[in-house]
């Protein structure tokens, strides 16, 4: 068991606090400026008042390989509308602007970021309200480079571990990941799926004994029952490709409505309301 | 070479570092799941290597089934052509009359008799024109495996041929409709495959580019080009040559030439990328020497991407060429100044493409073909006491559609 150094963390906070009162945290993943960047704001602000526990939010890229269909689809679209990462960093400061206090983490493929510059990005983030930052493709290997900058400004390190990581890269995330651990649920890429992986319990009960982070799932989360499985484990779940697909089948107009629905949905206080 | 380092540098030249890093280059930018396989994937490959009977199965079959040493070539009548008789003397390294045609083949047979090795029966490739795609298809033949090709859809129509020769060796070709639809998006595919069947796959990947240790192990197997082709030079000619140079896709029949030279700081080392309709069109794919530094399937290293850091769609003549990426041992080569990189046109190439045919009989790949007419402008410039030597990395049967349709023949 490692012990983390306690920085404070607006996201180890809030997902220490839904823990206590016995739930299990609800984080939506949204590309930003899919559809258009509007209906994303609209999304997300719907989503918070359905009262999603915090967001991660994708920052389009040209070439996603850790994702599926879905949400490759999502980017494509957001690039096509013209989304740059200003764009994203942009809307979370309107987010913030709006009243929007709950955990906003930014997830984003590495190019970009180094693009932008790896300093500038996390110390305009930082201005604009993100709490933490998801890299799918920097491994803790890489990680030294964006580690520093979060470190000054305070913000979280979200690392990825996956059913084949060892006890090692394990120990590794305990060390030198901070808000949660992103347990990626299953071999494989991001996309909807009709069951939870077949020995996820001791996966997460694995995880869990190399570190005292709040462990999030990720990665076909589905439906209600997956998520009130995985609450038996973990502190939480994000919720993507499910919900894009839902919200695909209805007109731009009413996204926004139908992802506070979804979030409901995944709750279990609502059925999906169907067409 | 003004911003060559000091030659000490180079002569006991033995990167990349145990991180995979070719100086600021190179590195592991993949996603967590494939980080205890990649991890696996080094230490199998350095024990084959110590291997002495893994180094004799693959040095049996260089021998007797892709049919190495490849010959090395003097293009008497070429130079001369180019040099109206006062210039170099230009050699060709026959990579086209390996089997399959190309340089791939050293590679996929490498990689295949590794993934036996560790006992991975089903094996994934990219392919952009097909070569790799076909060599790969070619080794797992030979050796009993199951083979899965990703193609970008554009590719599959625009490469036919080599489609059909893939599913005749009994590989599953797979059309990739994501993204661009061509070689980086067949790459993104295959790493998506091999995230998602982890535990039984084995990835081959076909160039000196993506994550560690991708470039340093094609790099290995590509290597035999230039440890052949010195030893054969200097048996000929009884001196190294002035220069070398080939062409640079991903860039591994140029590594492959490259590597054994690159210590011999007398030689200067020219590598030849994808000028396609021009630079200043923005549709070409000279990664180095158009590009910027980033990360792309894996690896810090040049890579052609907009003002966002999104990747850009390339365009070359020569499918083999059209990748927005480059091997990282090949940017840091161009950072220390050891070698030097240029652009050909789509235009240029085709004139180097006929000029070979014409002079020698040789009909090269247009990817080669870059490299040939490059050399031809080298060799206007050298003096007869100089020597150059030219990777000619396949042969040119499977780009006669395209060459037709760019000379305005209907076959």
């Amino acid at each position: 068991m490692t012990t983390t150094t306690p920085i404070p963390s607006r996201i180890r906070d809030t997902l220490d606090a839904i823990h206590e009162d016995g739930r299990s945290a609800l984080l939506p993943f949204v590309t930003a400026g899919y559809p258009t960047m509007e209906t994303c704001e609209a999304t997300i602000l719907a989503m918070v008042e359905a009262g999603a526990d915090g967001f991660e939010i994708g920052i389009p890229f040209s070439d996603p390989i850790a994702d599926g269909p879905t949400v490759q689809h999502t980017s494509q679209v957001a690039l096509a509308n013209g989304t740059s990462l200003t764009d994203c960093i942009a809307l979370v400061a309107r987010l913030r602007e709006a009243g929007v206090t709950v955990p906003i983490m930014l997830m984003g493929y590495v190019n970009p970021v180094i693009k932008y510059g790896i300093e500038r990005y996390v110390a305009d983030c930082a201005r604009a309200g993100v709490d933490g930052f998801i890299v799918p493709d920097l491994p803790i290997e890489e990680s030294d480079r964006m580690l520093e900058p979060c470190r000054e400004h305070g913000r979280d390190l979200i690392f990825m571990v996956a059913p084949t990581s060892t006890d090692q890269r394990l120990d590794l995330v305990g060390e030198h990941g901070s808000g949660f651990v992103y347990c990626v649920s299953v071999k494989g890429v991001t996309g909807a799926r009709d069951s939870i992986a077949e020995g996820l319990g001791d996966y997460l009960d694995r995880i869990r004994q190399h570190t005292d982070l709040p462990l999030i799932v990720g990665f076909g989360i589905s439906t209600p029952e997956h998520a009130r499985q995985v609450g038996q484990h973990a502190d939480g779940v994000i919720v993507a490709s499910a919900m894009i697909n839902y919200m695909n089948t209805l007109p731009e107009t009413d996204q926004p409505a139908g992802a506070a629905a979804f979030v409901r949905y995944i709750r279990g206080e609502a059925e999906l309301p169907s067409e | 070479m003004a911003r060559m380092m000091e030659s000490e540098t180079f002569v006991n030249y033995a990167l990349p570092d145990e991180h995979g890093n070719f100086g600021r280059f190179g590195g592991t930018f993949a996603p967590e799941t494939l980080m205890p396989a990649i991890g696996e994937l080094v230490t199998a490959y350095e024990e084959a290597k110590a291997d002495a009977a893994f180094q004799a199965e693959i040095d049996r079959l260089a021998a007797s089934y892709v049919g190495r040493p490849t010959p090395l070539y003097e293009a008497t009548r070429f130079a001369a052509e180019v040099s109206g008789g006062n210039g170099p003397r230009v050699f060709l390294k026959r990579e086209d009359l390996a089997h399959t045609g190309a340089h791939k083949i050293n590679n996929a047979l490498g990689q295949a008799l590794l993934a036996k090795r560790m006992g991975k029966q089903r094996i994934i490739a990219e392919t952009g024109a097909g070569q790799h795609g076909v060599a790969t298809a070619t080794a797992c033949a030979l050796l009993g495996l199951d083979c899965i090709v990703y193609m970008g859809e554009v590719d599959v129509h625009r490469q036919s041929l080599n489609v059909f020769r893939m599913r005749l060796l009994g590989a599953e070709v797979i059309p990739v409709t994501s993204g661009s639809k061509t070689l980086k998006d067949a790459i993104n595919e295959a790493i998506r495959d091999w995230v998602t069947n982890v535990d039984e796959t084995y990835y081959i990947f076909g160039t000196v580019a993506g994550m560690h240790p991708y470039p340093m192990m094609v790099r290995d197997f590509q290597s035999v080009i230039g440890r052949e082709a010195r030893q054969q030079v200097l048996d000929i000619t009884g001196a190294l040559p002035s220069a070398i140079t080939a062409c640079v896709g991903g860039g591994s029949n140029a590594m492959g030439l490259f590597h054994a030279f690159i210590p011999d700081t007398d030689v200067e080392i020219i590598g030849v990328e994808a000028g396609g309709h021009g630079l200043d069109t923005g549709q070409h794919a000279a990664t180095l020497v158009a590009g910027e530094e980033g990360v792309l399937h894996g690896s810090w290293s040049y890579i052609l991407e907009d003002e966002n850091g999104q990747i850009l769609e390339t365009h070359s003549i020569s499918a083999g060429l059209d990748y927005p990426g480059v091997g990282p041992e090949l940017s840091y080569l161009k950072s220390t100044g050891r070698a030097d990189f240029v652009s050909v046109t789509d235009e240029e190439a085709l004139e180097g493409f006929k000029l070979l045919c014409r002079t020698e009989g040789i009909i090269p790949a247009l990817e080669s073909s870059h490299a040939i007419y490059h050399a031809a402008q080298m060799a206007k410039r050298m003096s007869p006491n100089e020597t150059l030597l030219v990777n000619l990395s396949g042969r040119g049967d499977k780009d006669m559609h395209t060459v037709a349709e760019a000379l305005g023949v209907s076959l």
